[in-house]
């Protein structure tokens, strides 16, 4: 993924709204008109799609596609309606608490019979089940921590300080080899998978997307920094005991140290990140700008909403012998470990 | 950290439930002498003894519902 770097390839488009989209961006056709986007649904894979391609240009753009795209008024007006219809389907889908502390205490508990994919995984996950998982979550983890990282300007004093001091380890504390979106290349390496950004988008599914797009929209706008800040802080708490049950997943199925390493990393990282994300970033934001209390709650409940329906999603296709991905990964899979 | 002066006084933070919260890096001495050591900006010790990667904090210490 560092060997390169050259931009991803544009994705198989999903439907109307995403294959217009990318006939914008390589210069070969209109824009969806509104009524497109009023019509496709709004967690569906077209629209998701859509929207994604929009937020990847912020990141690292498409091959064929003009730097400048970025920041062309026609595309923003588009994304700014996608966005306000995905906006208002998670306020609406997936508020449950307007307090930040009702929102956290859902989740800072741990369920003795916890029955979601890091479960899964960890108790009868085959090799073929952590490698799909690995190829999905790829959109995330090949650029971990980049979406918080917008934060950083819209944050001041202690919650500033904390938050970039967490997105410093994020980064491996100024080592390269220690990056953690490098140390997923190693664990996609394990598994005999493609490190190459970008690669796995025509693969993941509409939920995935919409686990990613999330982040981009609250790290994309300044009006929803508490969002954000809640987003975040429910990826660091949930982080650790799912990373542990994924490193037991990965030393069962012999996925190979590196996959191992991932996870392990994790748990480690991620415990403290908890700690300094409440009690710095969160406490920190609330001392300044107590009036963002609701919207970091809503970060929360809508960060459990994503992660719970990409949960189902997988696990529905799992427990019917069905694969989760659009296109299937190659089989040419040796283990080299 | 680059900006903090080496002779400062390192700050632990005690809190009633949950790890010590240290400023790293840190050597953490074992009962049986062996030393293991972290150089995050900030680590986590597990004081509930619970941890599966003890002396650091595996979030282990959390209430089971």
């Amino acid at each position: 993924m560092e060997h390169t770097c050259e931009e991803p390839r544009l994705p198989a488009p999903r439907g109307p709204l995403s294959g217009a989209v990318e006939d914008h961006l390589r210069a070969t056709g209109p824009l969806p008109p509104d009524e497109e986007i009023t019509a496709a649904p709004v967690y569906g894979d077209d629209f998701q799609l859509a929207l994604y391609l929009c937020y990847e240009l912020h990141y690292r753009g498409f091959a064929g596609v003009v730097a400048e795209r970025e920041w062309d008024p026609e595309l923003l007006r588009v994304r700014a309606a996608l966005e306000d219809r995905f906006l208002t389907a998670l306020r609406a889908d997936a508020r449950r608490h307007d307090g930040v502390d009702e929102a956290l205490a859902g989740i800072l508990v741990e369920p003795v019979d916890g029955t979601g994919v890091s479960h899964f995984l960890r108790d009868e996950g085959e090799l073929w089940h952590v490698r799909e998982y690995a190829a999905q979550r790829s959109l995330y983890h090949l650029k971990e921590a980049d979406p918080h990282a917008w934060v950083l300007p819209r944050l001041w004093g202690r919650a500033k300080a904390a938050m970039a001091a967490v997105e410093f380890d994020e980064y491996g504390g100024g080592r390269a080899d220690r990056v953690h979106a490098r140390l997923f290349a190693d664990l996609m390496t394990d598994l005999g998978l493609d490190t190459t950004y970008g690669r796995y988008l025509d693969a993941a599914c509409a939920e995935l997307l919409v686990t990613v797009n999330l982040m981009s929209l609250f790290g994309l706008h300044r009006s929803l920094r508490g969002a954000l800040v809640g987003h975040f802080a429910t990826v660091e708490i949930t982080s650790s005991p799912g990373s542990r049950r994924l490193a037991e997943a990965m030393r069962r199925t012999g996925a190979g140290p590196a996959a191992e390493h991932f996870y392990d990393e994790h748990v480690e990282a991620d415990a403290v990140h908890e700690q300094v994300v409440r009690h710095e970033v969160i406490a920190g934001l609330l001392e300044v700008e107590p009036h963002l209390a609701a919207d970091i709650a809503f970060g929360v409940d809508a960060t459990v909403f994503a992660e719970d329906r990409l949960g189902e999603r997988l696990l529905a296709d799992w427990s019917a012998g069905r694969s989760s991905l659009r296109t299937p990964l190659s089989q040419e899979f040796a283990h080299a470990s | 950290m680059p900006n903090s002066p080496s002779d400062a006084p390192r700050r632990v933070t005690v809190r009633r439930k949950g790890p010590l919260l240290v400023e790293g890096p840190v050597e953490v001495e074992l009962e049986d002498g062996t030393v293991v050591a972290s150089d995050r900006f900030r680590v986590a010790l597990c004081t509930c003894r619970r941890s599966r990667r003890y002396p650091w904090c595996d979030t282990s210490h959390r209430d089971r519902t």
